[in-house]
């Protein structure tokens, strides 16, 4: 996902086109050659280009079903980490827990963030989003599991009783063996 | 409801924390002293001998009410050694024989023993048997030998003896088994080796027999017949002559027995005292002499001159004390009377046929709280310039002895508090400007140089000395001391009623008396001749809108032994110790309820019911009239007639039907009662909960999060009965013919929850109650040892509460009040176990809030006080318990409860004569305020799941502090570092 992001982001800050600049420039200062008419080249320019940008695009969407499934890898490992961590309450399995809880809520709050580079009026996001979207809530669920059964989450009657004042007795008697 | 969930995990990580540490509760070394004081008392002292050895340090052996001899120190009044004989082995004398050895007669007379007089080793032991019960009396003359021997003179159960001074051996013996004979005196008359046994017989005939004390033969016998009878005990006067009284204490009878011929001498009291008016006492004394009687408030020393005459030397209504006579030298006699004149006391030492001159005459200021002078014993010691000088030693009415010496009292000993009654707590007053009583206060040097030195001992810098310094200041440490509430609560006072009726009170810091006071009520007065104190209770406890209000206690006393005499109740401010009121009731009391309600002001409400089952409401105000009669239908009471095997159950009725209008007593009616047959079961025990006890939660969570709810209630008494013939001592009983009956029984409905026997089994049984479970202790008649069991309440009723919706959304009826009438659905788990030690006392630990686990403190035998984890009395332990079990913090069970020697919560100190075990929740959640009295008192702090809220002392600190400095030292270091670096990059 970095890695991507790197190159394909805001990771460019500039670039040189030179066919195009140099088209630019020579279309105002310099005539053109004899026996050249531009515009056959612009007119192919112009396929060339969407040709080109229809290439980008695709890969734009190839990417981002990449990136989509990247937490699929992820809650792969998770899980055989939390197998590994077993079932008892220490330091360990804490804090695989904690991460693998962190991990997804972090993820899901950056959705838009991950698919900005692919962002394009062309390119169709909604899937790959879901997709990402599915995959975290998945490795969130198998966050909360495993705080279940870390026996960490109040769902049995005994979490929610165990602070319980003892009841009132209306009554009152006292007494005993006389002094 | 978020809380609550929050606190889910945290509790599991205690849970978890708690069961990976080892439940040893040990203490180190040079912690012993810092949370802890233990104090050594002896009682009231009923005999002192002085140890007349020149050689040593000067000694004094006393025997006291508590059945304690020691040895104390002349100079300071230290013990220098102690023994405390049991409850059963009562001391009837003490005396010091060749100068080396401490004889002790006691048990009726019927042990002698001989102690080394320098380290209080046992020397030898006699038992000595006779043919039926008499007083007992022991001498151990000084010329008396027999082929070398020392001989010891006892006269005890019906027999005299001669024993060795050696080895204690009998050498002979001598039965008096005429059937009515009453010994009164045993005379040795010094420079003659006579022994005159005088004593009354068929109560008119006076007898005497005159013995030979090398070989026990009787060499005369004598009696004669006075007509009118005699009165109470005789006065010696001089080695053959005796005082006595008649029978209607009016004509005193002097009965001169010279050569073996009985004379008698009449003499009307109105002869010598023409006031005189009702019957006269003898008050015993040993002046060769003189004599003292006591008519009214008058105190007669009356002269024996020549033949029997009788001579007035001294009438006066002081209060008088008079010694026995100490020889001086050149055969003269001396004796000490003193006399109390207001706040001071008249100290006169005569020569004994010199009554009109003084050896020494000095007056004493004397604290009134410490009342009337009760005995004294006098000694003598030469002067540098070859005189004789006077020490007294005097028992007051408070049971403190105290030591006079030029005029001066030298050293004093609270020996009251070696007899307390009951024990309660007060708080402090809280910190503010002017209140603070303590007056330490370090100038800036010692402070600095206390903290450098303190500083040394956490960076493990200080020398041996230094740690002894720093150890002595920490034991010392001002701030455990002060008189204002700390924080955590661990600064309280002790109230102690002790038996003389003196009140003290306990700083729980270092032990210290912030006050006593004599209670004026329980003085002797007219309407009240002997007044008796029973118990102590929080009458006022102030907190949130009664802050400026003093907390005060109540002292419940009685009139007398007799359980209709009339009550007496005082009322005592805790922080001054002033009697702010008291009471003289009409009725008696026969119980006290503190009720479960307070006035405005914090006063708790009381009942209290007389003999008559009539309910007295107090305090005696309107507004808590309005309070009790808006609970009136909700208030009940039981009584355990424990001579008929009787429970009754009662409720309240309005208004006396007595004579007088009275809208503060009420009528009651019996509702139920539980008899049971007294042919086969007698109450021996019966326990209730604490009333201020706090329990945090009703629900137990064990494995699997599975839930269990505790029947917790108030109204529950557990009493133990057992077969009429296994009530005496442990062994007297076959196993088939022993059993021991264990109830609970509601007193609110006078229902049984719950009946368990145990075949086989025998008193005495301890118990204690608290949450939903009982401990009890008794002895196993087939497997000859002790056993604990333990019993567990739990609500099968509301069992069924397990839907957790139901519980998130607070739709549930758990904590709605109940009543008793309901019928609960109780089930018990119970088990037992083997227990090494007999006991003395069990208590249970109590905290704030009650959310700490539990610790059974049990007073052993051995006069210490053992810690047991509630845990290893669980009755759901099994030999195997499953993962989750284990999880659960639950013990694999064993046959026996094992005794770990680290859990002894008064380490290597004992409490001798232990009787009772008082713990007291301090603020902080985690730790209990544990006092143990008996003859001796100890005090310490106890934390039975650690002090998880608060750093312990133990905790390092030095690393604590190392780690910063190291931490802000590597903050620095590369901050300097990375500045420089980013400046590199920036030249590049």
């Amino acid at each position: 996902m970095e890695k991507g992001k790197g190159v394909m982001g805001s990771g460019r800050r500039w670039a040189v086109d030179f066919s195009d600049n140099s088209t630019a420039l020579s279309s105002r200062d310099i005539r053109d050659p004899p026996g050249f008419t531009r515009a056959s080249v612009d007119q192919d320019d112009s396929t060339v280009s969407r040709q080109k940008k229809d290439a980008e695009s695709n890969w734009k969407a190839q990417k981002a079903w990449e990136v989509a499934q990247a937490p699929f890898k992820n809650l792969l490992m998770m899980g055989f980490m939390m197998w590994m961590a077993g079932n008892t309450v220490h330091l360990f399995s804490i804090g695989i827990t904690f991460s693998a809880l962190w991990q997804p809520i972090s993820a899901l709050q950056g959705v838009g963030k991950v698919f900005e580079p692919y962002k394009d009026g062309k390119v169709e996001l909604l899937g790959p989003k879901l997709l990402f979207i599915a995959l975290n809530l998945g490795g969130l669920a198998l966050g909360v599991w495993k705080l279940n059964t870390l026996g960490l989450l109040p769902t049995h009657a005994s979490d929610w009783v165990s602070s319980l004042p003892p009841a009132q007795e209306v009554e009152y008697s006292g007494g005993g063996i006389p002094l | 409801m978020a809380i609550r969930s929050f606190f889910v995990p945290f509790l599991l990580f205690g849970l978890y924390f708690y069961s990976s540490l080892s439940p040893v509760l040990s203490l180190y070394e040079d912690q012993v002293g810092l949370m802890d004081w233990h104090q050594q008392y002896i009682g009231k002292v009923k005999q002192a001998v002085f140890s007349t050895q020149k050689t040593g340090r000067r000694r004094v052996i006393v025997s006291t009410e508590e059945n304690v001899i020691a040895s104390l120190d002349l100079r300071h009044g230290e013990i220098f050694w102690r023994h405390l004989l049991g409850s059963d082995d009562v001391i009837d004398g003490i005396d010091i024989g060749l100068g080396k050895y401490v004889i002790t007669l006691s048990s009726g007379g019927s042990i002698l023993r001989s102690w080394n007089l320098p380290d209080g080793q046992m020397v030898w032991e006699s038992y000595l048997q006779g043919p039926k019960h008499s007083k007992s009396f022991l001498l151990v003359p000084t010329n008396l030998k027999i082929e070398k021997d020392s001989v010891i003179v006892v006269f005890s159960n019906g027999r005299l003896h001669a024993v060795s001074c050696i080895d204690g051996e009998v050498l002979w013996k001598k039965d008096f088994e005429a059937e009515s004979f009453e010994v009164q005196q045993v005379i040795k008359p010094p420079g003659s080796d006579l022994i005159y046994v005088v004593g009354f017989a068929a109560s008119s005939q006076f007898e005497m027999y005159q013995i030979n004390g090398r070989n026990g033969e009787l060499l005369k016998h004598e009696s004669t017949t006075f007509s009118s009878g005699f009165l109470g005990e005789v006065s010696l006067v001089s080695s053959e002559t005796v005082v006595a009284l008649d029978s209607t204490g009016s004509i005193l009878l002097t009965i001169s027995f010279q050569n073996g011929e009985i004379s008698f001498q009449q003499t009307p009291i109105s002869n010598l005292y023409e006031h005189f008016s009702g019957p006269a006492i003898i008050i015993p004394s040993s002046v060769p002499g003189i004599f003292a009687i006591k008519t009214n408030a008058i105190t007669i020393f009356i002269r024996v001159i020549g033949e029997g005459m009788l001579e007035v030397a001294e009438k006066t209504n002081h209060e008088t004390a008079i010694s026995d006579s100490l020889p001086l030298s050149e055969g003269q006699q001396a004796f000490a009377l003193i006399q109390h004149a207001g706040s001071e006391i008249h100290l006169a030492v005569k020569l004994a046929h010199d009554w009109d001159g003084n050896l020494l005459k000095e007056s004493i200021k004397m604290n009134q709280q410490r009342g009337l002078v009760h005995k004294v014993f006098i000694n003598n010691y030469i002067r540098t310039d070859k005189s004789h000088g006077f020490r007294v030693l005097i028992v007051m009415e408070d049971h403190s002895l105290l030591l006079l010496q030029q005029g001066t009292i030298v050293w004093s000993r609270e020996d009251g508090l070696a007899s307390i009654i009951d024990v309660t707590t007060s708080e402090l007053p809280v910190e503010r400007d002017g209140v603070s009583v303590a007056k330490v206060e370090h100038n800036l040097f010692e402070w600095l140089k206390g903290h450098m030195l303190k500083l040394k001992g956490t960076l493990m810098l200080a020398s041996p000395e230094d740690v002894a310094l720093i150890q002595s200041m920490r034991l010392k440490s001002s701030e455990k001391s002060k008189m204002t509430r700390d924080h955590n609560g661990f600064r309280k006072l002790l109230i102690v009623l002790t038996r003389a009726g003196k009140l003290f009170a306990l700083h729980t810091g270092d032990g210290h008396i912030v006050w006593s006071h004599l209670l004026r009520s329980l003085h002797k007065s007219e309407p009240c001749q002997s007044p008796i104190g029973l118990n102590l209770y929080q009458w006022q406890v102030p907190h949130h809108h009664a802050m400026d209000e003093n907390p005060s206690v109540l002292v419940v006393s009685r009139c007398g032994p007799s359980s209709d005499a009339p009550g007496v109740l005082s009322f005592i401010d805790t922080y001054t110790g002033n009697e702010l009121s008291s009471l003289s009731l009409a009725h008696a009391v026969a119980q006290v309820i503190p009720l479960p309600y307070t006035d405005s002001t914090e006063q708790r409400l009381h009942l209290l019911i007389d003999s008559d089952k009539h309910a007295h409401l107090y305090p005696k105000t309107s507004e808590a009239l309005s309070i009790f009669k808006r609970e009136f239908s909700n208030i009940y009471w039981y009584s355990v007639e424990g001579h008929n095997g009787i429970i009754k159950g009662h409720a309240l009725k309005y208004e006396c039907t007595g004579k007088v209008a009275d809208e503060f007593c009420f009528d009651t009616r019996e509702l139920w009662s539980v008899v049971f047959p007294s042919e086969s079961e007698k109450i021996i025990a019966t326990v209730t909960r604490k009333l201020n006890e706090v329990v945090h939660t009703q629900a137990k969570v064990i494995a699997d999060q599975d839930v269990m709810y505790k029947y917790i209630s108030k109204n529950l008494l557990f009493v133990v009965t057992v077969a009429p013939k296994g009530c005496g001592e442990i062994g007297s009983v076959t196993p088939e013919e022993s059993w021991l009956v264990a109830y609970l029984i509601d007193t609110v409905t006078g229902r049984i929850l719950h009946r368990v026997t145990h075949h086989g089994a025998q008193g005495p049984v301890h118990a204690v109650f608290s949450e939903n479970w009982v401990v009890y202790h008794y002895f196993n008649l087939r497997a000859h040892r002790y056993e604990l069991s333990v019993i567990e309440l739990y609500d099968q009723s509301r069992a069924d509460n397990k839907d957790v919706w139901k519980l998130v959304l607070g739709k549930h009826n758990l904590t709605s009040p109940i009543s008793l009438f309901s019928r609960p659905e109780v089930i018990t788990k119970s088990q037992s176990y083997f227990f090494t030690h007999s006991v003395k006392a069990i208590a249970v630990t109590s905290t704030a809030k009650g959310i700490t686990s539990k610790q059974l403190l049990i007073g052993t035998i051995g006069d210490q006080v053992l810690a047991l984890d509630k845990r290893f009395l669980d009755p759901r332990r099994s030999v195997n318990p499953t993962q989750a079990e284990k999880e659960e913090g639950i013990i694999p069970l064993t046959d026996s409860l094992p005794i770990i020697p680290q859990s002894y919560v008064t380490h290597a100190l004992r409490v001798e004569g232990l009787r009772g075990i008082i713990t007291v929740p301090a603020k902080l959640e985690s730790t209990t305020l544990v006092f143990a009295h008996g003859v001796d008192l100890f005090f310490t702090q106890l934390a039975p799941s650690r002090t998880y809220d608060s750093l312990t002392e133990d905790f390092n600190y030095a690393l604590l502090l190392i780690t910063i400095v190291a931490l802000v030292a590597a903050i620095f270091v590369t901050w300097r570092l990375s500045e420089r670096k980013e400046l590199q990059e920036k030249w590049r």
